[in-house]
């Protein structure tokens, strides 16, 4: 089938960028959306055309490089896809698709649609760990789990870190994923001694890092490619106050 | 060259304590003092960082992904193993021990054997510990499933997703030690050289993936956790970012590499579909459990699946394995199926291909419980295919997966350079010439938190560091050589892409040194690699410039490694005159067609040492034996 391509290039941060088009008229539906990108770059190595540089590693939907924005929904229109999983077979003969990097102020372009995402990790190593230094930990079935515990944190644990929650959502809010990080770790016992520091370490840095606020828009999880829900916020700012609460008489020494 | 592969001595149960008792300590006080570098941030490169770091160690470490959370350890699906016992079920340590070594065909060490597997119980209490979600029954306690074979359930899982539960636990204790300043992280950065100063390791040559910037980085001593390198088939199930260039330039600057040609073959993966294919899904092979395999009798049968009768259907390894049937060990299963389409058997529009058939399955236990067992796996083929494998049966074919193979280490996980640790994928110590299921993320794990952290105290408290600048004549002639290699890179000027070239040797590689090998075909691949290489060197096309993200720059780098390395896998095969594990020899076989090891002649670690581009390797062997388990020749009839 033949598509049409609207690519987002931009040589560097400082440039100012621009779309720009190309055709496919060759485009079998077999193919992942980031092999159809494959064969336009071997196209423009061909004629002596920069590539388009694009994030991608794993293409199983797991390690959350890739992505970008596909006629400004991320990954594209297939749910819970990130875009390596997503195939061509869900597109039509003569498609016009308009792709562009995550837009956020946090996420700056490096290059065409590589973005920086290093501000998840900051968040990270603010607090979204539980600090069990490597040998002091007791037998795995020393403390048991509630199966439905488990469960519930695997969902949020699910989190690939691609940041299309951030590129979807009108104020850039990173909340989603900060979310699934407090629901993974709060819902389990290990996980309860840090609980309060944790939410109120990795909320700081967020903010830091110039990632809106949520206003509870939705569209985060309706694009997440691993299904992370909402319920998640709503535990995350229970947390957050409780922990503020805790603050404010002086219980939280840290 | 003497390798010593320093093995402890004595009762197999208390060789590493005893070993780690006279390991000398660095004083807490005097850690801060020394500088290690850990490349990678895998399960290996990863848990190493974090613990170093927790240590009190100064630890600089690098990934070449925009985040150390990518690794491809992230996409491990099936589990980890451990010999807990929860069950009850007769597992221990030393049936860990036992099966992994006759798993490995008998080419691994007994000691470092032994270690992983009383290893693996300290690694599942560290992981839960962390928040590691895995599986739990409803009394929360942890779960277990029986993997690849076992007949003891020891493996620990987290749904689909154990390698990424797993990673995520290391990678956030490694932001820890990143958050208090422990750990500095360079991440999109990518080590190019090794820098060896009086005969040892003090440092890495790195280039900066988005400024193009190289740059030394001087340590006490560098660790490399750079994973397998599978990836030189060009099409196999590792992430596409997977590569040999670490270990490559490092075996350039002295380390031996060992057992280059032991490499696994998955038997169940997705086919291939097209020539713009760019790599392969693997399918857990938890599915051979229900699912049979087979193809049409006749050749060339183009008929649907559901209009071929079943008395024209060939179950070939219910046939020929009647004990195993279609739990065979994956090497056994991936050979039998392209046996069958060398015959003109397989299906598809490929004829590479071969059915794996839950139908029967549905119909014993209904759609439901397949459902849940395998629900996810069946969604995964979908999407990937557009067929649903509810109604018709699977296509499958085996693909490149894991490299046993790897730089050779002694017992400290140090190899032949001083102060040079290789642990994780990258290294070849414990798997011999076939790793089980569900033991490679053990492995790395257990090396990355128990073993690396004791050993290279020892190095460190044992050696005196004279201060290195960055401007060392060995750092400015590595960084001068790096600079060089991307120059020629660039200045080629060619009429190919990068891609073209390594799917040309890919293809190679996969024919004559895939599968099954034979002296015929590997002295052919011998003859066309070094040619195909100079093509490669005068023909490539690399656009843009070395000071910007460029990403066909990178790639051409570590293909061009993957041309040396394939041509001394290729060398290591043809000097193996047995099969064993992942090896097979076509030429080496019972009369039922099983490998025929020869222990009289290879039971040895083959080591090589390298000598420039286009000479002669020099082989070094590592002799091994076997105190406790005695080798046997594996049946699966
Ligand atoms: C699809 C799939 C499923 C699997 N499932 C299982 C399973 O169920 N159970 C099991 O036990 N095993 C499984 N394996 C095998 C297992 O995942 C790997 O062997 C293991 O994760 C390797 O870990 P590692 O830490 O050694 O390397 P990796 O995870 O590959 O990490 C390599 C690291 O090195 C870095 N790196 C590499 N080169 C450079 C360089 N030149 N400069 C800087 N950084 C560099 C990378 O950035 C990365 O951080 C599976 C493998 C695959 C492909
Ligand atoms: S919450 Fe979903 S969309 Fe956001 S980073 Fe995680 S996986 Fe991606
Ligand atoms: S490439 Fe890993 S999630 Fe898409």
């Amino acid at each position: 089938m033949r598509i049409t391509l609207h690519i987002w290039r931009q040589r560097n941060a400082s440039d100012k960028g621009r779309m720009v088009r190309y055709e496919l008229p060759n485009v079998s539906e077999h193919m992942s959306f980031l092999e159809m990108l494959d064969v336009l770059n071997e196209e423009l190595i061909t004629k002596g055309e920069d590539p388009v540089a694009f994030d991608h590693d794993c293409r199983e939907g797991i390690c959350g490089m890739c992505g970008c924005m596909v006629n400004g929904v991320a990954h594209g229109p297939l749910p819970e896809t990130t875009l390596c999983q997503l195939h061509m077979r869900h597109f039509k003969d003569g498609d016009e698709l308009y792709l562009e990097p995550w837009r956020a102020k946090a996420f700056p372009v490096v290059k065409d649609l590589v973005v920086d995402r290093t501000a998840f990790d900051r968040i990270i190593a603010a607090g979204g760990f539980i600090s069990v230094a490597t040998g002091s930990a007791p037998d795995g079935n020393a403390v048991l789990v509630p199966k439905d515990n488990a469960e519930r944190s695997m969902d949020a644990a699910a989190c690939i870190g691609c940041g299309a929650c951030v590129a979807m959502c009108p104020n850039a809010s990173a909340s989603l994923f900060v979310s699934a990080k407090i629901a993974h770790l709060g819902l389990l016992p290990q996980g309860q001694p840090e609980r309060e520091r944790r939410v109120t370490a990795m909320v700081a840095q967020a903010n830091q890092e110039i990632f809106g606020s949520c206003t509870n828009m939705g569209e985060c999880e309706a694009v997440c490619p691993k299904g992370i829900k909402l319920e998640n916020i709503a535990l995350m700012n229970r947390h957050f106050l409780g922990a503020n609460w805790a603050g404010r008489e002086g219980v939280e020494a840290d | 060259m003497e390798l010593d592969s320093k093995c402890p001595t004595g009762p197999i149960e208390t060789r590493w304590e005893r070993h780690r008792f006279n390991l000398k300590l660095v004083n807490p006080a005097n850690k801060r003092k020394y500088t290690v570098i850990v490349v990678g941030t895998g399960l290996a490169g990863g848990s190493t960082a974090a613990t170093l770091g927790e240590l009190g160690y100064n630890v600089e470490c690098f990934c070449f992904q925009d985040s150390p959370r990518r690794a491809h350890s992230i996409a491990a699906q099936g589990g980890i193993n451990a010999a807990k016992n929860y069950h009850n079920d007769g597992d221990s340590v030393y049936r860990l021990f036992y099966d992994t070594v006759k798993g490995g065909d008998f080419r691994a060490r007994e000691s470092n054997v032994y270690r992983l597997a009383a290893i693996s119980l300290d690694i599942i209490d560290q992981c839960v510990a962390q928040g590691v979600p895995f599986a739990r029954e409803y009394s929360g306690y942890l779960d277990n499933r029986s993997f690849g074979g076992a007949q003891v359930s020891r493996t620990f899982y987290a749904r689909g997703q154990t390698g990424q539960q797993l990673l995520l636990g290391a990678y956030q204790a490694l932001e820890r030690q990143i958050g208090t300043g422990m750990v500095k992280m360079h991440p999109r950065s990518e080590m190019l050289d090794l820098i060896v100063i009086d005969g040892r390791a003090r440092g890495i040559v790195t280039r900066d993936l988005l400024t193009g910037k190289v740059e030394s980085h001087i340590a006490d001593a560098v660790v490399l956790g750079t994973g397998g390198y599978g990836n030189v088939f060009y099409l196999s199930t590792n992430a596409k970012g997977c590569n040999a260039t670490a270990i490559w330039r490092a075996h350039k600057r002295g380390a031996l590499f060992a057992n280059p040609c032991f490499t696994q073959i998955h038997p169940t993966c997705i086919p291939v579909s097209g020539e713009y294919q760019s790599k392969l899904t693997l399918m857990s092979e938890s599915l051979r459990n229900d699912g049979r395999i087979w193809v049409p009798l006749k050749k060339g049968d183009k008929r649907k699946a559901s209009e071929i009768p079943e008395a024209e259907r060939d179950y070939f390894l219910e046939r020929k394995y009647p004990s195993f049937g279609n739990l065979v060990p994956r090497d056994v299963a991936s050979r039998n199926a392209k046996a069958v389409c060398d015959e003109g058997r397989g299906v598809g529009e490929t004829g590479l291909a071969v059915y794996l058939d839950l139908r029967d399955s549905i119909a014993r236990l209904g759609k439901n419980v397949i459902k849940e067992r395998y629900g996810n796996l069946i969604d995964m083929y979908n999407r990937i295919t557009g067929e649903d494998p509810y109604q018709a049966p699977m296509r499958i074919f085996p693909a490149s997966h894991y490299t046993m193979g790897g730089l050779w280490v002694d017992y400290n996980l140090m190899s032949n350079i001083p102060g040079l640790y290789v642990i994780g994928e990258a290294n070849f110590s414990d798997h011999g010439a076939n790793r089980l299921g569900a033991s490679a993320l053990m492995q790395g794990l257990a090396d990355g938190y128990f073993v690396l952290p004791n050993t290279i105290g020892d190095y460190l408290a044992s050696n005196k560091f004279p201060k290195v600048e960055a401007s060392n004549p060995a750092a400015r002639q590595a960084e001068q050589e790096v600079a060089a290699i991307t120059q020629r890179l660039l200045g080629a000027k060619g009429t190919r892409s990068v891609d073209a070239c390594h799917r040309e040797l890919g293809k190679l590689l996969w024919e004559d040194c895939g599968m099954g090998r034979t002296a015929q075909g590997l002295k052919h691949a011998l003859s066309q690699i070094p040619e195909m290489r100079e093509r490669f060197w005068k023909d490539v096309k690399v656009l843009g410039t070395g000071e910007e993200l460029n990403q066909s720059l990178e790639k051409a780098g570590r293909v061009a490694d993957f041309f040396e390395l394939a041509e001394l896998m290729c060398l290591d095969a043809l000097e193996r005159n047995e099969s064993c594990g992942g090896h097979f020899r076509e030429e080496y076989q019972t009369p039922e067609g099983e490998a025929a090891r020869d222990d009289e002649h290879y039971s040895y670690a083959a080591a090589w040492e390298f000598r420039g581009v286009g000479n002669a390797p020099v082989l070094h062997k590592e002799p091994l034996t076997f105190d406790y388990v005695h080798p046997s020749q594996r049946s699966y009839k």
